[in-house]
């Protein structure tokens, strides 16, 4: 057994150091600290405009994206007292998906400008939501695992007949793209709905830890605790869309980040799942704006997306992780 | 005053018009036969069931109660538990603490000394007996400093040294000024640490009262339907199916 040992401080400083790194990383080699002091007194000089435009929006989207699919993870896995549960259960990426899709497809909000993916994918990603807490009625774990998968089908059924009848092979291919999920070129204004959205969706669950505690020992002691079992749970699965759905319409499909990272981070907790939250949104940052700093550092000509990247990495971890708990009793 | 009393409480049709008592310093024994309605009983007192009929807590009815005070006045062991994470057996007893949301450390390590658990209190609760873990799920529901303990079937599995030892801890809690409510099977236990019983079959109060007077053999064989040997003069006393 690992020691529960407070690992907060320690994934904040690599946090700093991970952004102090993805701020430094690009193909001009600039001064960080210069960029910064310009951008921050609006003095005009290539080194503001490179970290102010480029670099600050992407470092800055990656860490938000990383933080909202961690939490996310810890508080999923937590409610429904499944440790591979994942992020995407509750249907909302794919909801976001469908809805990112449709900006593309039909050109909706054109007059939010590039805003328009974000806030399209927002939308559908709270539709997805309202659907599947009203057909998962109470929020008891099984129905809520089937109620996102019947969602996510349905969602993903919608994007396939989007994807079929493109209406040209360009904003097919755009829209492929930008679900294989990046943080690159996204601009400052995807953090003016990606923040508030964290912080809504992070807040709501942060007041149900007692809950996500209590519901370690089954979902009637934690009633006989006075705890308020199915509005609580319903609150986590609504923080829990509010910021898949953020982080999905603004950064595509990022994969497995909020399956493994509180599942690699839970037995530094003691295992604790109200405990969880805050180390998986600090690792999740890191572990995002790290993967982003790879991305860039690969010297292939197109980028190899962000969300691509982490499914390569993710996906023998998740198996090496189900091969892990068939050998465990039970 | 009572500190619980009921007044023809009735749970659909599996608890049946019951009427108990229970108070300070008093352990009361549900017994009866397998879905006699004891489990049920226990968990519409603690608000997991919703009953007609009246609960009150010293003369104040508990549907005045918010969830949390009713969660503060009444703590639950339930029949089956387990934790879904491997957590240490300290957090499990601080977990009965989330009623007064707090993780004050006297009271835990109260809680962990009077069942006896404190010397593998760091220990992954996954990693303990059956015996051992069953004293933890109680360490739990004492760390709620509940005025009223309810627990059903605390002693089923267990071997006959944790069954004294969890029932000393009951019997114990309860002569420091609380209720004890606890669902038993074994009638000589029953004889043993109860200062009342009350007999269930299908719902409905069959007998209720000291265990001289719930405990005879006509009773008992109208009610689970076999010849019983009942010898309270004994110490402890024995009641045994012949």
């Amino acid at each position: 057994m690992a020691e529960k040992i407070n690992i907060t401080p320690w994934l904040i400083l690599l946090l700093v150091l991970v952004t102090w790194l993805s701020l430094g990383q690009g193909t001009v080699p600039i001064s960080v600290l210069d960029g910064l002091a310009d951008w921050f007194t609006s003095t005009q000089s290539k080194e503001a405009l490179i970290i102010g435009e480029i670099r600050l929006p992407r470092t800055l989207l990656a860490l938000a994206v990383g933080a909202a699919l961690g939490m996310s993870g810890a508080a999923l896995q937590g409610l429904l007292r499944n440790p591979l549960a994942e992020p995407g259960l509750v249907g909302a990426s794919q909801g976001a998906a469908l809805g990112a899709a449709s900006v593309f497809y039909f050109g909706l909000f054109a007059g939010a400008g590039t805003l328009a993916i974000t806030v399209a994918g927002l939308i559908g990603a709270m539709l997805a939501l309202l659907l599947m807490l009203s057909l998962s009625g109470t929020g008891r774990p099984s129905l809520v695992i089937l109620a996102g998968l019947a969602i996510s089908t349905i969602a993903g059924a919608a994007l396939a007949v989007v994807l079929n009848f493109a209406p040209n092979p360009y904003a097919m291919q755009e829209l492929v793209f930008w679900l294989l999920g990046s943080v690159s070129n996204r601009g400052l204004d995807s953090l003016v709905v990606l923040v508030p959205a964290l912080l809504v969706g992070g807040i709501i669950i942060w007041m149900q830890r007692p809950l996500l505690a209590a519901l370690s020992l089954g979902e009637q002691v934690a009633a006989s605790m006075g705890m308020a079992v199915n509005r609580g749970s319903r609150l986590v699965v609504l923080g829990t869309a509010i910021l898949v759905g953020a982080s999905v319409s603004v950064a595509g499909n990022i994969g497995f980040v909020g399956l493994l990272v509180p599942h690699l981070l839970r037995p530094f907790t003691g295992y604790r799942p109200d405990q969880l939250l805050l180390p998986s949104a600090l690792a999740g940052a890191i572990l995002v704006c790290a993967a982003d700093i790879f991305v860039r550092l690969l010297p292939f000509g197109q980028e190899l997306k962000l969300g691509v990247l982490t499914s390569l990495l993710g996906a023998p971890l998740f198996i090496w992780l189900v091969i892990r708990e068939s050998k465990r009793w039970p | 005053m009572a500190l619980i009393s009921t007044q023809s409480l009735t749970v659909d049709t599996r608890v049946k018009a019951l009427s108990v008592e229970l108070h300070r310093g008093e352990v009361l024994g549900l017994i009866g036969p397998n879905g006699a309605g004891k489990s049920t009983f226990l968990h519409a007192l603690v608000g997991l069931e919703s009953y007609a009929g009246k609960a009150e807590s010293e003369g104040e009815d508990l549907d005045t109660y918010t969830r949390i005070q009713r969660a503060q006045l009444i703590g639950m062991h339930p029949q089956i538990i387990s934790s879904a994470w491997p957590i240490s057996v300290k957090d499990v007893v601080t977990l009965g603490r989330i009623p007064w949301g707090d993780e004050d450390e006297t009271i835990i390590h109260e809680a962990m000394e009077s069942a006896g658990i404190k010397e593998f209190s760091d220990r992954r609760v996954d990693h303990l007996s059956g015996g051992e873990r069953a004293r933890v799920w109680l360490a739990r529901v004492l760390a709620g400093q509940p005025q009223v303990l309810l627990a059903d079937e605390p002693v089923a599995n267990l071997d006959i040294h944790y069954q004294l030892s969890v029932m000393d801890v009951l019997k114990k809690y309860a002569a420091q000024a609380h209720g004890v409510v606890v669902a038993l099977h074994d009638l000589s236990l029953a004889a043993r640490y109860c200062d009342k019983l009350c007999l269930l079959k299908e719902g409905e109060c069959v007998a209720h009262g000291t265990p001289e007077e719930v405990l005879n053999e006509s009773l008992l064989h109208s009610v689970y339907g076999v010849e019983v040997d009942v010898d309270l003069n004994r110490q402890p006393p024995v009641v045994l199916p012949k």
